[in-house]
This record gives structure tokens, C-alpha cells and sequence, in this order.
């Protein structure tokens, strides 16, 4: 593939700012003034000198080609990943060859570019000569896996008792417990190793002070929860696939074992939630052949970008291989083989009424999931009271939006976008509603990010 | 509520409640159905809960859909080319932050915005629906914005608008985009909500009206101008500074009889602007009346004798009777007097003199700067090109760099009345002989950009400065202004000021350095100007067409 003439949007580079202010110092370096030097390669190399506030000025280079999501490297001193440096180079490049022309790369960029691509290349044929050298003895392994289940266990009777005893003196009481006895089981749950239970624990928690239909709310994750305590104390007689599953929402460790599949891959959205630990990233794929709707999750440290960056609306020529479990969507990226490129195509849609349906049916594999990604075709974003639904062109149905939803910048741009037309939307359909996350103009045009 | 949707054919939806209110107030209160009481209970309660919920999730169905709004008006103007439109992605990104903080090399994106909407609305391109809302809520926090941005996010914005109360703003400042109203042709239409609209859209009203026609516009007033309320009438008045002409002469008499004495002074004030008006004439009797050519001097001199008192007539016609504290009352009378007298009617009672003579002339008793900055401000009022060009006299005279008779506010709006040309000439003369420090408010009333040899005064000025050895912020003002309005083709000329100079002993220290820097972020603005001027002049092959839903 020769595609050096592609160069990503404004947007698509300020959505790998790790935060807000690496966001806004990225795009004042985003102009010609203080940059020397600069260029890009075929190979999907960009570098160049930025004068910063030393004598020396910084070093920069960008790998956009590289397999896991562009790569960086900046002489300075900076811990933002990337940097200021590499977002402006960026924001630069994106802006066209003026400042930012095909060259041959300096050495001290071609070098680095150069053990990168050798170490990747190690790595692979590594793991492809034997992968038990990682793990160690097998025996161990598995006297490892098999203390860890019985923390488990221990963990999932423990919650089972909590919540037998909460639902003994009522849902009414949680309201004046507070917080604090949440915060206080999911600990436990943390210390039995199932952090899946944990963080379904302290979602409970939050629940009481939700807002009025709590009680409702509340009895149902109390009763998901105990659905999934039960499946783990029963697992050895479900289906494989569904054991997998309860494995997974228990917060077990899996991997990405299923058979790689090569596609022209949709980048349909990335977003990113954050509590005060961990920085959670969501990409979903498309695959434009096989039809596979895809979820490749990263984390980044609480404050943190994820690595993993890819440009909304582009879409890339991979592998990507899933994680085990029925109605699992999410997967690993395996080899790039292409850096991502504009396309037009455009993941195919369906109605409101199917769209339910689909949550419904994802519901068989997985009674916990809480939304299934659905494209939306023609739907009118439209103002329903204090709120807002999808509804239909076509059909006297609509889908609200999840409360989340209503409060985004986003909508406004779904809204603008629509002008009282329809659109094809991208989001995650569920039992609160619909989370719009990307959209598409009726006409011809770009994917418009919404989230 | 949790579910908005309604589940499928829920068999007992009473089954569900009663499951709730169990759990709500405990198995050991109530014995939730369908189980025993006792030890099991709260478990047989979660089972039964929890295949309910799994049930109600997924008999889930769409709710019916709301009344949808109507489709936004078409707009026919061709869509930005895609490199414009990634540049007005990243203005608008670059929303101006907390912390200020030293600017360093990087230019000021926000600052181009409003060249930006000027150039993209002059070549009449549509904007991306998706960017209305940045681009909304930026006109929303900076009202100076808000023309330009409202014109070019065109007529999507306002549909938007009227979705959202944060945009508001776009309601009353289009025309017309509030209620239904624009239909100006529909006399009935316009008289209604003239008689029933809130009093921001009667404004609205009223301002379209005068802009297209205004005798109708004035009309429509007098139909209700008895019984507006006393703050509506000022408002109103003020609005028919638009397109003012003879034919308002008889409704601003009237307007001088008015009750309120707001409303009296403004009707004064814009019959003054009227030259050929009786009030106008009036006050060229009165004011002829104090100022005359005295002969019995050496050279001829002009002597002044201030009015003794303001009597009814003189209130009437708008002249205010209190003076502001600080000042004699018999200056402040004369001062309104000439102020409101026609320009034109000097030369006749002084000699036949052109108005470059008459400024030119000696006055008495120290009443030449009362009675030049009466005229100055009458040829704000009156636009009086010839007369401005006198009073604001040679940019190179050496009072002109003074406070002097005239201010730097007066004279920036009496080179408001002059052409383009001739003020950036005027200005550029003043630079040279002046330097900058004085110069930032007149930069202000120039056009952008700047002409070269404005441009030219103002870069060899701060050239200037810089080796003075001052520091660059003292200009910040002055800098900014250039980033914005100097002709981006002027950049190459300023690349020999990017090195950092040596430095000599008397200059600040660093100094050198943070020129370099403010002028490589002139450079790199400028730069920055001439390549978004291009993107929006590239017409873009298949982008040119208009933007219609197909």
C-alpha cells in the first residue's frame, strides 16, 4: 500500500491528546513557527526539530505506521504520552506538505524508527517459536489458576451473604447506609481477586443516589449480580462458551485466543472513561468484509491517555483476534498492514425496532450486558420534552437517548448535522437508551465524531 | 426512569411491583411472591428478580416516536473546502484558556477567528453543520463575534438556535429568527407583531424595516409612539440613526417636545446630523452668534463670547442647562451649541475661509480648545470629510503626538470619516513622527490589512523600539494588532528581525530575545493568515458543489 499522501484530519490527531491542556499546548505548536527541519517518509515517519526553550531543540518522531496505533519519541522531558511536540508535529503534518514535506528521514530518526521495527519483528518470531517460555511451567500455572478460582469462590458466597442480607432488611435501608458499605465489600471483592464482582459492587453503591426509580434500578444489579455469583459457583455445568463469559464479566484474565481475522477495518469510535484509577479506552471496529462489529479495549493510568489511538472514520487493513466467550465483542489488534486511510465506506444500518431486537437476542449469550453497538439508518434525532430520542424516518418508533447522552456536546452536533433530517448513526443500544457515538450525513461526507 | 422503553408484552407488570416493594422494605417485612418466608427468602427474591430483569431488558421496544422538529432551511451557499474546514476545526479548539501565561512563538488562533468568518462569509461559503455548536457557543461567549459568526453559520444556526436556550442570542440578533416574522412584505404580518412582539423582536422589527425602507420603518413608529413607554421610545429613536434623512425632519421636531429628556436629546442630536434642518439651522444662528473674526488684531483672530444664559429654546433644541461638575456653564453651552451648528456654515461667517484656514486661525482667550473639540465632535456627527481632514491637521505636526486640543479618542473617530487610503496615510505619517506608544487606537479605525506603507511604519517603528531596548511587551497592544492586520505578504520582509540581536549595554536584559520571539510569532501569524486566506480561495473540485440533502 502506498498511502503517504494520506494524511489524518486536525481532529483524528488532537483525539491522541492524552488530556486537555496536552490538547491545547499541542495545537499552538501546531504552526510552522518554531519547527525546523521537518518531514515524512513513505513508510508513515514523520519527524522534526522543535526549538522549545533550551538551546537544543527537541527531537521528534512519529511512527504512523506502526501496527499498535502510532508510536512516539521525544527528546523532551515530558511524561504526557505523547507530547506537545508530537501532537503539534502532528497538527502540522495533518495541515499539508507546506510545512511538513515527503523526505528522506535525518539519521537520528531513521534509527529509532529502525529498533522499533526490529524489536516488533523480534518480538514476533519470538512468540511464534514457542509462547510457554513466558508463562513458565505449566503446573504452576495451572496450581495458580486454581488458587485464584477458589479466592473467587470464597469472594462470590461472601457477596451472595451480603446481598441475601440486604434484601432481608430491605433496599430502603442502602439509602441511609451510604456509600461507605459499598466501598467496603467491593474492597473485598478486590481481595478476592474478582475484580469484575468489585466493580459491580461499587456501581450498587452509586446507585441509591441516582435519582428517583432507584429502588427499581438498584434491584436489578442487586439481581445481575447475583445471577453472575451464581453462574461462577455453577460454572462446571454451563455451556463452555457461556462459563467463558461469566469468567470474564468475574474480571478473570483471558486472551485474545481466537483465530486472527483479516479485514479492511472500520475505526467506528473511541472514547475513553475514567475513574480515579484507571483510564478506560473503547475503539469499536467494523469489519467491511466479514461484517464483524469489534471492541478493542486499553487502559491507560488514572490521568493518562491509552496508547492505543485510532483516528475515527479512517479504516486500516488488520488482524484482529477475539477474546473468548459468547456475545463477546471485544478483541485484540494484531498486525497492521496498512497505516489507517480515509474510506467511504460506511458500516450498513437498521431500524429502531431492530435494533432492540438485537439487544434483546445479545441478551441469550450475555444476560449482563448492558448495551449492544448498533448502526442506526435514517433515524431523526428529535426533541422529546427534556429529552431526546432517535426516531425513525420512516416508522412511528423511536429510541431515547441514554441520560449520559443528553448531556454531550455531541448531541448538539448529531442535531446539527441532522438539521431535522435523517442520518445514519453509530452508537451502543441498551435498556437506558441509545449512546450515540458517531454519525454519518445523509449526503455524501466524513463520519462526524460525536463522542 | 431506568427503562425508558416500554418491555414487550410484560405478562404481570403487578408481579414486578410487588417484587420491588419486597425488596424495598426487606423479605423479613414482606414476603415477596411466589416464595416462603424464612431463610431462603432473599435468594428465592434475587432469582425471581433476576430472571425479570433479564426478561423485561430484553422484551425491550422502541417508544413511540415524538413529534419531530421541522427540517432546517436549505442553505444554498457551497460548502467550505476541506482544508478550510480542518482550519476552522482548530480555531474554534482553541478556546482561550485559564492560564494565560507567556505567549511564546505560537500564534493566537482565537484572535483569527473573526478574519477568518470575515474572509469565509466574503466568499460566501457554508460552514459544516457538525461546527455549529463550537462555533455558537464561541459567538456566545464574545458578543464581537457574534455577526460575523451568526452570517456564516447561516440559516441552520438559527433552527439550532431555537432547540437550544444557550443560543438564544442567535434569536435576537437575526431578524426575524425569533418568532414568525419574515415576511416584511405582509403588512398585517409586521403590524401585528409590532403591537403583540416582545420588545427585543419589535427592535428586530423595527431595525429590518428601517434598513430596507426607512419612511415605512418610521411609520410603523408613529402608529405607537404615544403610548411606548419612555426607555422603548429612546430605543426605538436610536434606531432611526439608520438611514437618517431629510424626511425625518418633522417626526424628530415633534420627538423634541417629548416628555422624557432622553428622548428629547437624542431627537437634538440627530436632527444636528441633519444640516438642512430648522433645528440645525437654529443652532448655526445661535452659534454664529458667540464666535466672530476680529479685525482690530494684527493678524485676524477669531474672539468668542460664550452665551450668558440657556434659555427655553435653547433646552428645547436639546442644548442640557447643567453643566458637569468641574466645568463653567457658559463653556459647556457654547460647546453644544457649536457642536450642533452645521459645519458648513462657518466659512460664511468667517471670511469666506476653507475649513483648513478657519482650524488655522488664533483664538482668543485661550477658547481654542473648547471651540475646536466642539467641531471636531460636529464632524463626527455631521461626517464631514474636509472638516476632519483639518482638525486632525499634519501627522507629523509636533502637537499632533500631544494630549492637545484634540484627543486620540476624537481623532480616532474623526479618521473614521476619511477614506480608507487617505487614514492608513494619515497614521502612517503620524508612526514615523511619533513612534507607537500613542498610536494603538488609531491602528484600530484602520483598514485590515493594513496598507504597505502603514504597514511599513508600523514594522520599521517597532524596529525602532527594539533597538531602544525596551521590552517587546510594552508593544503587546500595538504587536497584536499587526499579528491580525498586517498584509500577510509583508512576512518575508520581517524575517531579518527573527535573530536575536546582540545586545547593548543599556538594553534590558533578554530583551533581544523575547523580540525575536514576538517577532517570530508575527511572522508565523502572518504565515498562518495568508495560508488560510488560500484554503478559502481553493475552490475544491468536487466540493463545489452546494450542499443540499440530496
Amino acid at each position: 500500500m502506498t498511502q503517504q499522501g494520506v494524511r489524518w484530519t486536525a481532529e483524528q490527531v488532537l483525539a491522541l491528546a492524552p488530556d486537555a491542556a496536552s490538547r491545547k499546548a499541542g495545537s499552538k505548536l501546531g504552526a510552522a513557527g518554531p519547527w525546523s527541519e521537518a518531514g515524512s517518509s513513505d513508510e508513515g515517519t514523520v519527524w522534526g526539530l522543535c526549538k522549545g526553550s533550551g538551546s537544543k531543540p527537541y527531537q521528534t518522531v512519529i511512527d504512523i505506521a506502526d501496527a499498535a496505533g502510532p508510536a512516539y519519541k521525544c527528546s523532551c522531558p515530558s511524561r504526557k504520552f505523547p507530547c506537545k511536540h508530537a501532537l503539534g508535529l502532528l497538527l502540522l503534518w495533518a495541515d499539508g506538505e507546506g510545512a511538513v514535506p515527503p523526505a528522506q528521514a535525518p539519521d537520528w530518526a531513521e534509527q529509532w524508527i529502525k529498533g522499533r521495527r526490529q524489536r516488533a519483528e523480534e518480538k514476533r518470531t519470538a512468540g511464534a517459536s514457542g509462547s510457554s517460555s513466558a508463562s513458565g511451567d505449566p503446573e504452576a500455572a495451572r496450581r495458580r489458576a486454581e488458587r485464584r478460582a477458589a479466592r473467587v469462590t470464597a469472594g462470590a458466597t461472601e457477596l451472595e451473604q451480603r446481598l441475601a442480607d440486604l434484601l432481608r432488611g430491605g433496599l430502603a435501608g442502602a439509602e441511609q447506609a451510604g456509600y461507605g458499605m459499598w466501598e467496603e465489600t467491593a474492597a473485598r471483592m478486590v481481595d478476592a481477586q474478582a475484580p469484575g464482582l468489585a466493580a459491580r459492587v461499587r456501581e450498587l453503591g452509586a446507585i441509591p443516589a441516582s435519582g428517583p426509580g432507584w429502588p427499581v434500578r438498584l434491584l436489578e444489579e442487586c439481581a445481575l449480580l447475583h445471577l453472575l455469583d451464581q453462574g461462577w459457583l455453577r460454572r462446571e455445568g454451563l455451556p463452555d462458551a457461556l462459563s467463558d463469559t461469566v469468567r470474564s464479566r468475574v474480571g478473570l484474565p483471558a486472551s485474545a485466543d481466537g483465530p486472527p481475522v483479516r479485514d479492511r477495518w472500520l475505526v467506528l469510535a473511541q472514547y475513553d472513561t475514567a475513574d480515579v484509577k484507571l483510564t478506560t479506552r473503547r475503539i469499536w471496529l467494523y469489519g467491511a468484509d466479514s461484517g464483524r462489529t469489534a471492541l478493542l479495549l486499553s487502559y491507560g493510568a488514572a490521568g493518562r491517555a491509552p496508547e492505543l489511538a485510532l483516528p475515527v472514520g479512517l479504516v486500516l487493513e488488520a488482524e484482529v483476534a477475539a477474546f473468548p466467550g459468547a456475545g463477546q465483542l471485544r478483541a485484540s489488534l494484531g498486525e497492521q498492514f496498512a497505516p489507517p486511510a480515509p474510506t467511504s465506506i460506511r458500516p450498513p444500518g437498521v431500524t429502531t425496532a431492530e435494533a432492540t431486537a438485537r439487544y434483546g437476542q445479545a441478551l441469550r449469550d450475555d444476560p449482563w450486558l448492558d448495551s449492544v453497538p448498533v448502526t442506526l439508518d435514517r433515524v431523526v434525532p428529535t426533541p422529546d420534552g427534556d429529552s431526546w430520542q432517535l426516531a425513525d424516518a420512516d416508522a412511528d418508533t423511536a429510541l431515547p437517548l441514554t441520560p449520559a447522552a443528553r448531556a454531550r456536546p455531541g448531541l448538539w452536533r448529531l442535531v446539527s448535522l441532522s438539521g431535522g433530517g435523517p442520518v445514519k448513526v453509530f452508537g451502543e443500544c441498551g435498556h437506558r437508551g441509545f449512546t450515540p457515538l458517531t454519525a454519518w450525513p445523509q449526503g455524501e461526507g466524513e463520519a462526524v465524531r460525536l463522542c | 426512569m431506568n427503562s425508558p422503553s416500554v418491555p414487550a408484552d410484560s405478562p404481570a407488570p403487578d408481579a414486578w411491583e410487588e417484587l420491588v416493594t419486597a425488596a424495598l422494605l426487606g423479605t423479613d417485612r414482606r414476603t415477596p411472591p411466589g416464595g416462603a418466608p424464612g431463610r431462603q427468602a432473599p435468594v428465592t427474591l434475587l432469582d425471581t428478580a433476576a430472571v425479570a430483569t433479564v426478561r423485561r431488558r430484553a422484551g425491550l421496544k422502541p417508544a413511540r416516536a415524538a413529534q419531530r422538529p421541522q427540517p432546517a432551511p436549505e442553505d444554498p451557499r457551497p460548502v467550505l473546502p476541506p482544508a478550510a474546514a480542518r482550519r476552522l476545526a482548530m480555531l474554534l479548539a482553541d478556546r482561550p484558556g485559564a492560564g494565560g501565561g507567556r505567549r511564546g512563538t505560537a500564534p493566537d488562533l482565537m484572535e483569527l477567528l473573526p478574519q477568518w468568518l470575515a474572509t469565509a462569509n466574503d466568499r460566501g461559503f457554508a460552514p459544516p453543520p457538525e461546527t455549529l455548536p463550537a462555533l455558537l457557543d464561541a459567538a456566545r461567549g464574545r458578543t464581537d463575534l457574534r455577526p460575523a459568526a451568526l452570517t456564516f453559520a447561516g440559516p441552520r444556526a438559527v433552527w439550532l438556535a431555537r432547540l437550544n436556550p444557550d443560543w438564544r442570542f442567535a434569536l435576537r440578533a437575526t431578524p426575524g429568527g425569533g418568532a414568525a416574522l419574515p415576511q416584511l412584505d405582509d403588512p398585517a404580518e409586521v403590524r401585528q407583531l409590532w403591537q403583540e412582539g416582545l420588545f427585543a423582536e419589535r427592535v428586530g422589527l423595527l431595525s429590518a424595516i428601517r434598513a430596507r425602507e426607512p419612511a415605512a420603518a418610521r411609520e410603523l413608529l408613529t402608529t405607537t409612539w404615544p403610548t411606548e413607554r419612555a426607555e422603548d421610545r429612546l430605543m426605538f429613536l436610536d434606531s432611526l440613526r439608520t438611514g437618517l434623512g431629510p424626511q425625518d425632519e418633522p417626526f424628530l421636531e415633534q420627538a423634541l417636545a417629548d416628555r422624557s429628556r432622553n428622548v428629547r436629546a437624542t431627537a437634538a442630536e440627530l436632527l444636528s446630523a441633519l444640516p438642512g434642518s430648522a433645528l440645525a439651522a437654529r443652532m448655526a444662528i445661535r452659534a454664529g452668534a458667540c464666535v466672530a473674526l476680529d479685525h482690530t488684531r494684527d493678524a485676524p483672530t477669531i474672539s468668542v463670547e460664550a452665551p450668558h444664559e440657556c434659555d427655553a429654546a435653547m433646552e428645547r433644541d436639546g442644548v442640557v442647562a447643567k453643566a458637569p461638575a468641574g466645568r463653567g456653564e457658559r463653556s459647556w453651552w457654547f460647546g453644544q451649541l457649536v457642536e450642533a451648528a452645521p459645519l458648513g456654515t462657518w466659512s460664511g461667517r468667517l471670511g469666506g475661509r476653507t475649513p483648513g484656514e478657519i482650524v488655522a486661525l488664533p483664538v482668543t482667550d485661550d477658547w481654542q480648545g473648547e471651540l475646536h473639540a466642539a467641531w471636531c465632535r460636529a464632524a463626527v456627527r455631521q461626517r464631514d470629510g474636509a472638516w476632519a481632514r483639518a482638525l486632525l491637521g499634519s501627522p507629523s505636526a509636533p502637537e499632533a503626538g500631544g494630549p492637545g486640543a484634540v484627543s486620540l479618542a476624537e481623532r480616532a473617530k474623526l479618521l473614521g470619516k476619511l477614506g480608507s487610503a487617505e487614514r492608513a496615510e494619515w497614521v502612517a505619517g503620524f508612526i514615523a513622527t511619533h513612534g507607537l506608544s500613542e498610536a494603538f487606537q488609531l491602528l484600530g479605525v484602520c483598514a485590515v490589512p493594513w496598507s504597505g506603507p502603514l504597514g511599513r511604519a508600523v514594522v520599521d517603528a517597532l524596529n525602532i523600539a527594539r533597538d531602544a531596548g525596551s521590552y517587546p511587551w510594552s508593544f503587546s497592544g500595538v504587536m497584536g494588532l499587526a499579528e491580525r492586520c498586517l498584509d500577510p505578504s509583508e512576512a518575508s520582509r520581517l524575517d531579518g528581525l527573527l535573530a536575536i540581536p546582540d545586545e547593548p549595554e543599556d538594553a534590558s536584559p533578554g530583551a533581544g530575545g523575547y523580540w525575536a520571539e514576538a517577532f517570530q510569532r508575527l511572522v508565523t501569524t502572518l504565515r498562518l493568515r495568508a495560508a488560510m486566506i488560500e484554503e478559502l480561495d481553493t475552490v475544491s473540485p468536487s466540493g463545489g458543489a452546494p450542499s443540499g440533502g440530496v
